[in-house]
Protein backbone atom coordinates (compact mmCIF):
# COMPACT_ATOMS: atom_id res chain seq x y z
CA UNK A 1 0.00 0.00 0.00
CA UNK A 2 0.96 3.31 -0.81
CA UNK A 3 1.60 6.26 1.76
CA UNK A 4 -1.56 7.73 2.57
CA UNK A 5 -1.66 11.47 3.82
CA UNK A 6 -5.44 12.29 4.10
CA UNK A 7 -6.46 8.89 6.09
CA UNK A 8 -2.67 8.26 7.80
CA UNK A 9 -4.68 7.19 10.44
CA UNK A 10 -5.29 4.19 8.66
CA UNK A 11 -1.29 3.69 8.86
CA UNK A 12 -0.69 4.89 12.06
CA UNK A 13 -3.20 3.83 14.83
CA UNK A 14 -4.60 6.48 17.30
CA UNK A 15 -3.52 9.48 15.16
CA UNK A 16 -6.94 11.24 16.61
CA UNK A 17 -4.95 11.71 20.40
CA UNK A 18 -2.96 14.76 20.65
CA UNK A 19 0.29 12.59 21.92
CA UNK A 20 0.03 10.57 18.36
CA UNK A 21 -0.13 13.57 16.48
CA UNK A 22 2.58 15.65 18.34
CA UNK A 23 4.78 12.37 17.71
CA UNK A 24 4.46 12.47 13.86
CA UNK A 25 4.82 15.91 13.28
CA UNK A 26 1.89 17.22 14.05
CA UNK A 27 1.75 20.86 14.16
CA UNK A 28 4.90 21.40 12.99
CA UNK A 29 3.50 23.26 9.90
CA UNK A 30 1.15 24.91 11.69
CA UNK A 31 4.17 26.51 14.10
CA UNK A 32 6.38 27.32 11.27
CA UNK A 33 3.63 29.19 9.44
CA UNK A 34 3.48 31.41 12.89
CA UNK A 35 7.05 31.56 13.49
CA UNK A 36 8.47 32.04 10.19
CA UNK A 37 6.16 32.66 7.43
CA UNK A 38 4.18 35.15 6.59
CA UNK A 39 0.38 34.92 5.73
CA UNK A 40 1.21 35.42 1.64
CA UNK A 41 4.11 32.98 1.87
CA UNK A 42 1.34 30.52 2.65
CA UNK A 43 -1.01 31.75 0.05
CA UNK A 44 1.44 31.68 -2.56
CA UNK A 45 2.58 28.17 -1.71
CA UNK A 46 -0.81 26.70 -2.41
CA UNK A 47 -1.50 28.74 -5.19
CA UNK A 48 1.57 26.88 -6.49
CA UNK A 49 0.65 23.57 -5.05
CA UNK A 50 -2.64 23.72 -7.39
CA UNK A 51 -4.90 22.39 -4.95
CA UNK A 52 -8.03 22.46 -5.72
CA UNK A 53 -11.30 22.68 -3.28
CA UNK A 54 -12.53 19.02 -2.70
CA UNK A 55 -15.64 19.62 -1.19
CA UNK A 56 -17.24 19.44 -5.22
CA UNK A 57 -16.99 22.65 -7.41
CA UNK A 58 -12.67 22.23 -8.00
CA UNK A 59 -11.69 25.57 -7.31
CA UNK A 60 -8.49 26.25 -6.51
CA UNK A 61 -7.63 26.95 -3.07
CA UNK A 62 -4.99 29.48 -3.04
CA UNK A 63 -7.05 31.50 -5.34
CA UNK A 64 -10.22 31.63 -3.34
CA UNK A 65 -8.24 33.22 -0.10
CA UNK A 66 -6.84 35.99 -2.51
CA UNK A 67 -10.27 37.13 -3.19
CA UNK A 68 -10.11 38.60 0.37
CA UNK A 69 -10.16 42.08 0.84
CA UNK A 70 -7.31 43.92 2.81
CA UNK A 71 -9.78 47.16 3.51
CA UNK A 72 -12.33 45.08 5.22
CA UNK A 73 -11.93 43.28 8.69
CA UNK A 74 -12.30 40.67 10.34
CA UNK A 75 -12.11 37.55 7.77
CA UNK A 76 -13.60 34.80 8.95
CA UNK A 77 -12.77 30.97 8.02
CA UNK A 78 -15.18 28.68 7.86
CA UNK A 79 -14.55 24.38 7.51
CA UNK A 80 -17.74 23.87 5.13
CA UNK A 81 -18.10 19.76 7.46
CA UNK A 82 -22.16 19.37 5.92
CA UNK A 83 -21.29 16.47 4.23
CA UNK A 84 -24.56 15.43 3.26
CA UNK A 85 -24.40 14.31 -0.62
CA UNK A 86 -25.73 10.91 -0.87
CA UNK A 87 -23.01 8.68 -1.32
CA UNK A 88 -20.18 10.66 0.35
CA UNK A 89 -18.80 9.77 3.81
CA UNK A 90 -15.42 11.08 3.47
CA UNK A 91 -15.28 13.74 5.72
CA UNK A 92 -16.52 11.60 8.64
CA UNK A 93 -13.81 9.12 8.35
CA UNK A 94 -11.48 12.32 8.78
CA UNK A 95 -13.19 14.07 11.73
CA UNK A 96 -13.56 10.96 13.41
CA UNK A 97 -10.05 9.78 12.67
CA UNK A 98 -7.56 12.38 11.40
CA UNK A 99 -9.15 15.46 13.24
CA UNK A 100 -6.30 17.04 13.94
CA UNK A 101 -4.67 16.85 10.98
CA UNK A 102 -8.20 18.43 9.58
CA UNK A 103 -7.80 21.49 12.50
CA UNK A 104 -4.21 22.20 11.45
CA UNK A 105 -5.31 22.78 8.09
CA UNK A 106 -8.11 25.12 9.39
CA UNK A 107 -5.63 27.10 11.27
CA UNK A 108 -3.33 27.27 8.30
CA UNK A 109 -6.37 28.58 6.39
CA UNK A 110 -7.21 30.94 9.14
CA UNK A 111 -3.51 32.60 9.56
CA UNK A 112 -3.25 32.71 5.45
CA UNK A 113 -6.27 35.28 5.64
CA UNK A 114 -5.29 36.29 8.97
CA UNK A 115 -8.60 35.49 10.14
CA UNK A 116 -8.71 35.51 14.52
CA UNK A 117 -11.60 33.75 14.44
CA UNK A 118 -13.02 30.09 12.71
CA UNK A 119 -15.91 27.96 12.34
CA UNK A 120 -16.30 24.64 11.82
CA UNK A 121 -19.99 24.01 10.30
CA UNK A 122 -21.02 20.27 11.13
CA UNK A 123 -24.03 18.47 9.83
CA UNK A 124 -26.39 18.43 12.82
CA UNK A 125 -26.29 14.52 12.19
CA UNK A 126 -22.67 14.44 13.59
CA UNK A 127 -23.24 16.34 17.09
CA UNK A 128 -21.20 13.52 18.88
CA UNK A 129 -18.31 14.40 16.83
CA UNK A 130 -18.89 18.31 17.48
CA UNK A 131 -18.22 17.49 20.70
CA UNK A 132 -15.52 15.80 20.59
CA UNK A 133 -13.95 18.62 18.48
CA UNK A 134 -15.05 20.78 21.02
CA UNK A 135 -12.82 18.91 23.70
CA UNK A 136 -9.98 18.84 20.64
CA UNK A 137 -9.93 22.56 20.76
CA UNK A 138 -10.10 23.30 24.71
CA UNK A 139 -6.84 20.63 24.63
CA UNK A 140 -5.22 22.67 21.83
CA UNK A 141 -5.86 25.72 23.62
CA UNK A 142 -4.52 24.74 26.56
CA UNK A 143 -1.56 23.78 24.83
CA UNK A 144 -0.78 26.60 23.69
CA UNK A 145 -1.78 26.05 19.64
CA UNK A 146 -4.91 28.18 19.99
CA UNK A 147 -5.75 31.45 21.78
CA UNK A 148 -3.96 34.35 22.12
CA UNK A 149 -0.54 35.63 20.85
CA UNK A 150 0.35 32.29 19.34
CA UNK A 151 4.16 31.32 19.82
CA UNK A 152 5.15 34.26 20.88
CA UNK A 153 3.86 35.96 18.11
CA UNK A 154 1.34 38.65 17.26
CA UNK A 155 -1.43 36.48 16.39
CA UNK A 156 -4.34 34.80 18.03
CA UNK A 157 -6.88 32.63 16.55
CA UNK A 158 -10.19 30.56 17.95
CA UNK A 159 -11.85 28.04 16.80
CA UNK A 160 -15.59 27.49 17.30
CA UNK A 161 -18.11 24.41 16.08
CA UNK A 162 -21.20 25.17 14.71
CA UNK A 163 -23.95 22.35 14.02
CA UNK A 164 -26.78 22.52 11.28
CA UNK A 165 -29.89 20.73 11.57
CA UNK A 166 -30.31 18.30 8.49
CA UNK A 167 -30.57 20.43 5.11
CA UNK A 168 -28.58 19.42 2.23
CA UNK A 169 -28.84 22.66 1.37
CA UNK A 170 -26.60 23.99 4.08
CA UNK A 171 -23.66 22.50 2.25
CA UNK A 172 -23.82 25.20 -0.90
CA UNK A 173 -21.74 27.92 1.02
CA UNK A 174 -23.98 30.40 1.40
CA UNK A 175 -27.22 29.07 2.42
CA UNK A 176 -24.19 27.62 4.99
CA UNK A 177 -23.36 31.49 6.04
CA UNK A 178 -27.17 32.04 5.98
CA UNK A 179 -27.75 28.99 8.88
CA UNK A 180 -24.81 30.01 10.75
CA UNK A 181 -26.49 33.25 11.57
CA UNK A 182 -29.49 31.64 12.75
CA UNK A 183 -31.73 31.95 9.39
CA UNK A 184 -33.32 29.11 6.87
CA UNK A 185 -30.44 27.44 4.87
CA UNK A 186 -31.69 29.47 1.66
CA UNK A 187 -28.78 30.37 -1.04
CA UNK A 188 -28.17 34.20 -0.61
CA UNK A 189 -28.21 35.79 -4.55
CA UNK A 190 -24.11 36.71 -5.62
CA UNK A 191 -23.09 38.59 -6.10
CA UNK A 192 -21.77 39.61 -3.62
CA UNK A 193 -19.19 36.88 -3.25
CA UNK A 194 -18.60 35.46 0.84
CA UNK A 195 -14.64 36.54 -0.06
CA UNK A 196 -16.61 39.95 0.21
CA UNK A 197 -19.08 40.05 2.16
CA UNK A 198 -19.71 36.60 4.07
CA UNK A 199 -20.29 35.52 7.73
CA UNK A 200 -21.73 38.31 9.40
CA UNK A 201 -21.56 40.44 6.49
CA UNK A 202 -17.10 40.17 6.59
CA UNK A 203 -14.87 38.64 4.23
CA UNK A 204 -14.88 34.78 4.58
CA UNK A 205 -13.16 31.82 3.36
CA UNK A 206 -15.21 28.53 3.05
CA UNK A 207 -13.45 25.51 2.53
CA UNK A 208 -13.80 21.51 2.54
CA UNK A 209 -12.99 19.45 5.33
CA UNK A 210 -11.24 17.14 2.66
CA UNK A 211 -9.25 20.31 1.39
CA UNK A 212 -7.79 21.89 4.72
CA UNK A 213 -6.26 18.28 5.84
CA UNK A 214 -4.59 18.50 2.77
CA UNK A 215 -2.53 21.98 3.63
CA UNK A 216 -0.28 20.30 6.28
CA UNK A 217 1.34 18.51 4.22
CA UNK A 218 1.63 21.48 1.51
CA UNK A 219 3.15 23.89 4.01
CA UNK A 220 5.62 20.61 5.45
CA UNK A 221 6.50 19.56 2.27
CA UNK A 222 6.16 22.24 -0.28
CA UNK A 223 3.54 22.42 -3.19
CA UNK A 224 6.50 20.30 -5.19
CA UNK A 225 6.07 17.10 -3.26
CA UNK A 226 2.50 17.67 -3.03
CA UNK A 227 2.38 18.15 -7.24
CA UNK A 228 4.33 14.67 -7.68
CA UNK A 229 0.55 12.70 -6.99
CA UNK A 230 -1.95 13.34 -9.16
CA UNK A 231 -2.08 15.15 -13.09
CA UNK A 232 -1.07 18.26 -14.10
CA UNK A 233 -3.95 20.19 -13.64
CA UNK A 234 -5.59 17.81 -10.59
CA UNK A 235 -2.39 17.63 -8.61
CA UNK A 236 -2.42 15.72 -5.03
CA UNK A 237 -4.16 12.60 -4.24
CA UNK A 238 -8.08 12.26 -3.42
CA UNK A 239 -10.56 10.59 -1.34
CA UNK A 240 -12.97 8.75 -3.27
CA UNK A 241 -16.14 7.45 -1.21
CA UNK A 242 -17.23 4.11 -3.48
CA UNK A 243 -20.69 3.11 -2.41
CA UNK A 244 -23.54 0.98 -4.69
CA UNK A 245 -23.44 -2.57 -6.03
CA UNK A 246 -19.46 -2.88 -5.51
CA UNK A 247 -17.61 -5.87 -3.35
CA UNK A 248 -15.65 -3.70 -1.04
CA UNK A 249 -17.25 -0.41 -0.78
CA UNK A 250 -15.36 2.20 1.47
CA UNK A 251 -13.23 5.09 1.44
CA UNK A 252 -9.91 4.86 -0.77
CA UNK A 253 -7.32 7.63 -1.10
CA UNK A 254 -6.26 7.50 -4.30
CA UNK A 255 -3.54 9.95 -7.09
CA UNK A 256 -6.21 12.06 -8.84
CA UNK A 257 -6.08 10.54 -12.22
CA UNK A 258 -6.90 6.82 -10.92
CA UNK A 259 -8.95 5.30 -13.12
CA UNK A 260 -12.73 4.04 -12.53
CA UNK A 261 -11.88 0.41 -13.83
CA UNK A 262 -8.67 0.73 -10.65
CA UNK A 263 -10.96 2.34 -8.18
CA UNK A 264 -13.88 -0.39 -8.87
CA UNK A 265 -12.09 -3.86 -10.14
CA UNK A 266 -8.54 -3.46 -7.90
CA UNK A 267 -9.83 -1.30 -4.85
CA UNK A 268 -13.35 -2.45 -4.89
CA UNK A 269 -12.85 -5.78 -5.57
CA UNK A 270 -16.19 -5.68 -8.75
CA UNK A 271 -19.48 -6.01 -8.59
CA UNK A 272 -21.95 -7.82 -6.15
CA UNK A 273 -22.30 -11.29 -7.37
CA UNK A 274 -19.78 -11.12 -10.16
CA UNK A 275 -23.03 -9.29 -12.28
CA UNK A 276 -22.12 -6.70 -14.77
CA UNK A 277 -21.88 -3.20 -14.18
CA UNK A 278 -24.17 -0.58 -16.00
CA UNK A 279 -23.45 2.98 -14.90
CA UNK A 280 -20.92 5.19 -12.69
CA UNK A 281 -22.31 8.11 -10.74
CA UNK A 282 -19.17 9.97 -9.48
CA UNK A 283 -20.73 12.77 -7.74
CA UNK A 284 -23.82 11.05 -5.87
CA UNK A 285 -26.88 11.92 -6.77
CA UNK A 286 -25.67 15.09 -8.15
CA UNK A 287 -24.24 12.60 -10.75
CA UNK A 288 -25.06 12.13 -14.57
CA UNK A 289 -25.66 8.53 -14.87
CA UNK A 290 -22.51 7.12 -17.32
CA UNK A 291 -22.48 3.78 -19.12
CA UNK A 292 -19.95 2.18 -18.04
CA UNK A 293 -18.18 1.75 -21.05
CA UNK A 294 -14.49 0.66 -21.61
CA UNK A 295 -13.96 3.82 -22.41
CA UNK A 296 -15.65 5.25 -19.54
CA UNK A 297 -14.07 2.85 -17.33
CA UNK A 298 -10.45 3.84 -18.42
CA UNK A 299 -11.20 7.09 -17.64
CA UNK A 300 -8.36 9.03 -15.38
CA UNK A 301 -10.72 10.46 -12.30
CA UNK A 302 -9.33 14.05 -12.11
CA UNK A 303 -11.49 17.19 -12.69
CA UNK A 304 -11.14 17.81 -16.83
CA UNK A 305 -11.15 14.02 -18.00
CA UNK A 306 -14.78 13.12 -15.79
CA UNK A 307 -16.11 16.49 -16.91
CA UNK A 308 -15.50 15.59 -21.04
CA UNK A 309 -17.37 12.52 -20.22
CA UNK A 310 -20.86 14.68 -19.31
CA UNK A 311 -20.68 14.61 -15.85
CA UNK A 312 -18.48 16.54 -12.70
CA UNK A 313 -16.43 14.44 -10.82
CA UNK A 314 -17.91 16.76 -7.34
CA UNK A 315 -17.16 15.41 -4.01
CA UNK A 316 -16.22 11.91 -6.10
CA UNK A 317 -18.98 9.79 -4.18
CA UNK A 318 -18.49 6.81 -6.46
CA UNK A 319 -22.03 5.01 -6.66
CA UNK A 320 -21.71 2.17 -8.72
CA UNK A 321 -25.13 0.49 -10.48
CA UNK A 322 -25.60 -2.81 -12.40
CA UNK A 323 -27.46 -4.85 -14.52
CA UNK A 324 -29.93 -5.69 -11.84
CA UNK A 325 -30.43 -1.88 -11.19
CA UNK A 326 -33.46 -0.28 -13.20
CA UNK A 327 -32.32 3.31 -14.16
CA UNK A 328 -36.04 4.69 -13.31
CA UNK A 329 -35.18 3.53 -9.82
CA UNK A 330 -32.82 5.30 -9.43
CA UNK A 331 -34.21 8.70 -10.97
CA UNK A 332 -37.03 8.16 -8.51
CA UNK A 333 -34.85 8.30 -5.49
CA UNK A 334 -32.48 11.14 -6.35
CA UNK A 335 -35.99 13.27 -7.83
CA UNK A 336 -37.46 12.42 -4.15
CA UNK A 337 -34.04 13.15 -2.62
CA UNK A 338 -34.03 16.80 -4.12
CA UNK A 339 -37.69 17.19 -3.51
CA UNK A 340 -37.57 16.80 -0.11
CA UNK A 341 -34.12 19.10 -0.26
CA UNK A 342 -34.94 21.58 -2.28
CA UNK A 343 -34.99 24.99 0.22
CA UNK A 344 -38.28 26.59 -2.04
CA UNK A 345 -36.20 29.93 -2.46
CA UNK A 346 -36.30 30.02 -6.35
CA UNK A 347 -39.45 28.77 -7.92
CA UNK A 348 -38.01 26.87 -11.18
CA UNK A 349 -36.24 24.07 -8.34
CA UNK A 350 -39.15 24.16 -5.53
CA UNK A 351 -41.55 23.54 -8.31
CA UNK A 352 -39.51 21.63 -10.75
CA UNK A 353 -38.31 18.98 -8.42
CA UNK A 354 -42.25 18.88 -6.68
CA UNK A 355 -43.38 18.02 -10.77
CA UNK A 356 -40.85 15.56 -11.08
CA UNK A 357 -41.64 13.82 -8.55
CA UNK A 358 -45.38 13.73 -9.43
CA UNK A 359 -43.86 12.09 -13.27
CA UNK A 360 -41.58 9.95 -11.51
CA UNK A 361 -44.03 8.44 -9.21
CA UNK A 362 -46.42 7.91 -12.33
CA UNK A 363 -44.26 6.47 -13.77
CA UNK A 364 -42.98 4.03 -10.90
CA UNK A 365 -46.62 3.04 -10.31
CA UNK A 366 -46.65 1.68 -13.26
CA UNK A 367 -49.70 4.24 -14.43
CA UNK A 368 -47.61 6.61 -17.03
CA UNK A 369 -47.27 6.50 -20.96
CA UNK A 370 -44.68 6.95 -23.32
CA UNK A 371 -45.07 10.50 -23.38
CA UNK A 372 -44.70 11.00 -19.75
CA UNK A 373 -41.39 9.98 -20.09
CA UNK A 374 -40.57 12.89 -22.32
CA UNK A 375 -42.91 14.99 -19.60
CA UNK A 376 -39.91 14.76 -17.18
CA UNK A 377 -37.14 15.05 -19.89
CA UNK A 378 -38.87 17.91 -20.82
CA UNK A 379 -39.68 19.30 -17.30
CA UNK A 380 -35.60 18.73 -16.26
CA UNK A 381 -34.56 20.35 -18.97
CA UNK A 382 -36.77 23.37 -18.28
CA UNK A 383 -35.42 23.44 -15.06
CA UNK A 384 -31.56 23.61 -16.22
CA UNK A 385 -29.88 27.04 -16.77
CA UNK A 386 -32.73 28.81 -14.49
CA UNK A 387 -32.23 27.68 -10.78
CA UNK A 388 -30.69 30.42 -8.13
CA UNK A 389 -27.94 27.40 -7.06
CA UNK A 390 -26.56 24.39 -8.05
CA UNK A 391 -28.93 21.55 -6.14
CA UNK A 392 -32.02 22.65 -8.97
CA UNK A 393 -29.21 22.03 -11.28
CA UNK A 394 -27.85 18.92 -9.82
CA UNK A 395 -31.62 17.59 -9.55
CA UNK A 396 -31.73 17.13 -13.26
CA UNK A 397 -28.78 15.65 -14.42
CA UNK A 398 -29.25 12.37 -13.37
CA UNK A 399 -32.91 12.65 -14.96
CA UNK A 400 -31.80 13.70 -18.01
CA UNK A 401 -29.14 11.35 -18.74
CA UNK A 402 -30.81 8.26 -17.34
CA UNK A 403 -33.59 8.96 -19.68
CA UNK A 404 -31.00 9.84 -22.92
CA UNK A 405 -28.99 6.64 -21.67
CA UNK A 406 -31.46 4.16 -20.43
CA UNK A 407 -34.81 4.81 -22.17
CA UNK A 408 -35.90 1.22 -22.17
CA UNK A 409 -35.64 1.29 -18.33
CA UNK A 410 -38.62 3.79 -18.11
CA UNK A 411 -40.04 1.92 -21.17
CA UNK A 412 -40.55 -1.34 -18.90
CA UNK A 413 -42.41 0.69 -16.47
CA UNK A 414 -45.47 2.17 -18.55
CA UNK A 415 -48.95 1.01 -18.30
CA UNK A 416 -49.29 -2.24 -19.81
CA UNK B 1 -38.86 33.36 33.98
CA UNK B 2 -36.89 31.75 31.38
CA UNK B 3 -36.70 28.50 31.56
CA UNK B 4 -34.27 27.92 29.24
CA UNK B 5 -31.82 30.21 30.82
CA UNK B 6 -32.68 29.24 34.64
CA UNK B 7 -31.54 25.55 33.89
CA UNK B 8 -28.90 25.93 31.36
CA UNK B 9 -27.07 29.07 32.48
CA UNK B 10 -23.67 28.27 31.65
CA UNK B 11 -24.13 26.34 28.65
CA UNK B 12 -25.80 29.62 26.65
CA UNK B 13 -23.30 31.42 28.28
CA UNK B 14 -20.40 29.19 26.30
CA UNK B 15 -22.93 29.69 23.15
CA UNK B 16 -23.15 33.13 23.28
CA UNK B 17 -19.70 33.41 23.77
CA UNK B 18 -18.55 31.83 19.82
CA UNK B 19 -20.59 35.00 18.38
CA UNK B 20 -19.99 38.26 18.40
CA UNK B 21 -22.00 40.27 20.50
CA UNK B 22 -24.06 41.99 18.25
CA UNK B 23 -24.80 38.62 16.33
CA UNK B 24 -27.09 36.84 19.13
CA UNK B 25 -29.59 35.48 16.19
CA UNK B 26 -26.10 32.95 15.47
CA UNK B 27 -27.42 31.23 18.59
CA UNK B 28 -30.61 30.08 17.69
CA UNK B 29 -29.65 26.74 16.18
CA UNK B 30 -27.30 25.77 19.07
CA UNK B 31 -29.95 26.73 21.20
CA UNK B 32 -32.52 24.62 19.61
CA UNK B 33 -30.03 22.09 19.82
CA UNK B 34 -29.75 22.75 23.53
CA UNK B 35 -33.37 22.35 23.90
CA UNK B 36 -33.92 19.69 22.01
CA UNK B 37 -30.88 17.57 23.68
CA UNK B 38 -32.71 18.11 27.00
CA UNK B 39 -36.78 17.23 26.51
CA UNK B 40 -36.39 15.27 23.24
CA UNK B 41 -38.33 17.84 21.17
CA UNK B 42 -39.01 21.91 20.71
CA UNK B 43 -42.17 23.05 22.52
CA UNK B 44 -43.88 26.31 21.75
CA UNK B 45 -42.87 27.68 25.27
CA UNK B 46 -39.11 26.79 24.21
CA UNK B 47 -38.97 28.42 21.04
CA UNK B 48 -40.61 31.93 22.92
CA UNK B 49 -37.73 31.14 25.27
CA UNK B 50 -34.80 30.98 23.14
CA UNK B 51 -36.75 33.83 20.88
CA UNK B 52 -35.58 36.28 24.05
CA UNK B 53 -32.05 34.93 24.37
CA UNK B 54 -31.47 35.31 20.70
CA UNK B 55 -33.31 38.69 20.31
CA UNK B 56 -35.21 37.88 17.47
CA UNK B 57 -39.25 36.95 17.08
CA UNK B 58 -40.83 33.88 17.87
CA UNK B 59 -42.01 33.30 14.45
CA UNK B 60 -38.50 33.71 13.54
CA UNK B 61 -37.05 31.14 15.92
CA UNK B 62 -40.87 28.62 14.72
CA UNK B 63 -39.41 29.17 11.27
CA UNK B 64 -36.11 28.00 11.85
CA UNK B 65 -37.64 24.58 13.34
CA UNK B 66 -40.13 24.34 10.95
CA UNK B 67 -37.43 24.34 7.97
CA UNK B 68 -35.06 21.71 9.11
CA UNK B 69 -35.97 18.15 9.65
CA UNK B 70 -33.55 17.40 12.95
CA UNK B 71 -35.80 19.78 15.09
CA UNK B 72 -39.09 17.87 16.23
CA UNK B 73 -41.88 19.66 17.98
CA UNK B 74 -43.74 16.48 19.65
CA UNK B 75 -41.96 13.80 21.48
CA UNK B 76 -41.07 10.80 19.50
CA UNK B 77 -40.33 7.40 20.99
CA UNK B 78 -37.78 6.53 23.75
CA UNK B 79 -35.92 5.20 21.03
CA UNK B 80 -35.66 7.16 17.54
CA UNK B 81 -34.57 5.10 14.81
CA UNK B 82 -33.23 6.84 11.57
CA UNK B 83 -32.81 4.48 8.54
CA UNK B 84 -31.04 6.07 5.92
CA UNK B 85 -32.47 4.90 1.77
CA UNK B 86 -30.58 7.47 -0.20
CA UNK B 87 -29.44 5.88 -3.41
CA UNK B 88 -26.50 4.89 -2.16
CA UNK B 89 -28.38 2.87 0.90
CA UNK B 90 -31.26 1.63 -1.46
CA UNK B 91 -28.96 0.25 -3.82
CA UNK B 92 -27.54 -2.09 -0.42
CA UNK B 93 -31.30 -3.18 0.46
CA UNK B 94 -31.86 -0.31 3.14
CA UNK B 95 -35.83 -0.02 1.52
CA UNK B 96 -36.37 -3.63 1.73
CA UNK B 97 -34.72 -3.33 5.36
CA UNK B 98 -36.92 -0.03 6.42
CA UNK B 99 -40.03 -1.56 5.23
CA UNK B 100 -39.00 -5.45 7.26
CA UNK B 101 -38.51 -3.19 10.30
CA UNK B 102 -41.75 -1.54 9.89
CA UNK B 103 -43.96 -4.16 9.42
CA UNK B 104 -42.04 -6.45 12.29
CA UNK B 105 -42.82 -2.91 14.85
CA UNK B 106 -46.39 -2.63 12.87
CA UNK B 107 -45.67 1.21 11.95
CA UNK B 108 -45.56 3.61 8.97
CA UNK B 109 -41.99 5.28 8.68
CA UNK B 110 -42.60 8.40 10.90
CA UNK B 111 -44.69 6.46 13.76
CA UNK B 112 -44.24 5.45 16.62
CA UNK B 113 -45.07 2.50 18.54
CA UNK B 114 -48.49 2.94 20.61
CA UNK B 115 -46.39 1.91 23.42
CA UNK B 116 -44.04 5.00 22.99
CA UNK B 117 -41.22 3.25 23.09
CA UNK B 118 -39.77 3.17 18.96
CA UNK B 119 -40.40 5.86 16.39
CA UNK B 120 -38.94 4.42 12.95
CA UNK B 121 -37.68 7.40 10.51
CA UNK B 122 -36.85 7.73 7.21
CA UNK B 123 -33.61 9.86 6.63
CA UNK B 124 -31.71 11.34 4.21
CA UNK B 125 -27.76 10.56 4.13
CA UNK B 126 -25.92 9.55 7.10
CA UNK B 127 -22.38 9.32 5.34
CA UNK B 128 -22.28 5.63 5.94
CA UNK B 129 -23.05 4.39 2.50
CA UNK B 130 -20.73 2.07 2.51
CA UNK B 131 -21.88 0.02 5.88
CA UNK B 132 -25.57 0.10 4.59
CA UNK B 133 -28.25 -1.24 5.31
CA UNK B 134 -27.71 1.24 8.45
CA UNK B 135 -29.49 3.45 10.82
CA UNK B 136 -28.81 5.78 13.65
CA UNK B 137 -30.22 5.58 16.72
CA UNK B 138 -31.06 8.89 19.34
CA UNK B 139 -31.59 8.24 22.69
CA UNK B 140 -32.04 11.21 24.83
CA UNK B 141 -28.61 12.60 24.04
CA UNK B 142 -27.24 9.28 23.14
CA UNK B 143 -26.47 8.62 19.67
CA UNK B 144 -25.35 5.73 18.02
CA UNK B 145 -24.61 4.48 14.30
CA UNK B 146 -25.43 0.90 13.90
CA UNK B 147 -24.09 -0.95 10.60
CA UNK B 148 -24.59 -3.81 8.03
CA UNK B 149 -28.23 -4.52 9.63
CA UNK B 150 -30.92 -6.60 9.10
CA UNK B 151 -34.44 -6.66 10.64
CA UNK B 152 -33.38 -9.92 12.96
CA UNK B 153 -30.54 -8.06 13.93
CA UNK B 154 -32.15 -4.64 14.77
CA UNK B 155 -34.98 -6.02 16.54
CA UNK B 156 -32.45 -8.14 19.21
CA UNK B 157 -31.13 -5.00 19.43
CA UNK B 158 -34.32 -2.97 20.39
CA UNK B 159 -35.52 -6.35 22.79
CA UNK B 160 -31.91 -5.96 24.52
CA UNK B 161 -32.21 -1.89 24.82
CA UNK B 162 -36.20 -2.93 25.94
CA UNK B 163 -34.85 -5.29 28.61
CA UNK B 164 -32.47 -2.65 30.06
CA UNK B 165 -35.10 0.44 29.66
CA UNK B 166 -36.93 1.61 32.40
CA UNK B 167 -39.52 4.41 32.13
CA UNK B 168 -38.11 6.48 35.28
CA UNK B 169 -42.10 6.88 35.95
CA UNK B 170 -42.72 3.52 36.48
CA UNK B 171 -40.82 0.27 37.86
CA UNK B 172 -42.42 -1.75 34.98
CA UNK B 173 -40.26 -2.97 32.29
CA UNK B 174 -40.97 -2.06 28.93
CA UNK B 175 -42.20 -4.47 26.67
CA UNK B 176 -41.64 -5.04 23.42
CA UNK B 177 -42.45 -9.05 22.72
CA UNK B 178 -40.37 -10.91 20.28
CA UNK B 179 -43.68 -12.17 18.34
CA UNK B 180 -44.82 -8.38 17.93
CA UNK B 181 -48.67 -7.89 17.56
CA UNK B 182 -49.84 -7.04 20.87
CA UNK B 183 -48.06 -3.85 21.82
CA UNK B 184 -50.46 -2.56 24.64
Amino acid sequence: MSELWLLRHRQIPGLNQLSNYLQHGGFESWKKAVTKLTPEDLVNEVKNSGLRGRGGAGFPTGAKWSFLPNTIWPHYVVANADESEPGTFKDREILEFNPYQFLEGLMLASYAVRAHTAYVYLRGELWHIAHKLDERIAELTSSGYLGDNLFGKDYSLRIHTHLGAGAYICGEETALLESMEGRLGQPRLRPPFPAVSGLFGYPTVINNVETLTNLPLIIDKGAAYFRAQGTEKSPGTKIFSLSGRVKKPGNYELPLGTTFRELIYQHGEGIINDAQIKAIMPAGASSSLIPATEVALDTPMDYESVGALGCALGSASVIILDETVNASTVVSDTIHFFKHESCGKCTPCREGTFWMARVIDRIEAGKAKEEDIDLLASIASQMQNKCLCALGEFSTVSVISAIKNYRADFAARLEK
Amino acid sequence: MNQLLKKFPQEIKKILAKYPPDQKRASVMPLLHLAQQDRGYISRETMAEIAEIAEVEVTEVASVVGFYTLFHTEPGGKIRIQVCTDIACALRGSREYLDGLCAELDIKPGGTTPDGLVTVEEVKCLAACDRAPMFQSQMGDELEYHEHQTVARTMDWLRSMMASLRLPESDEPLSLEPEGGDHE
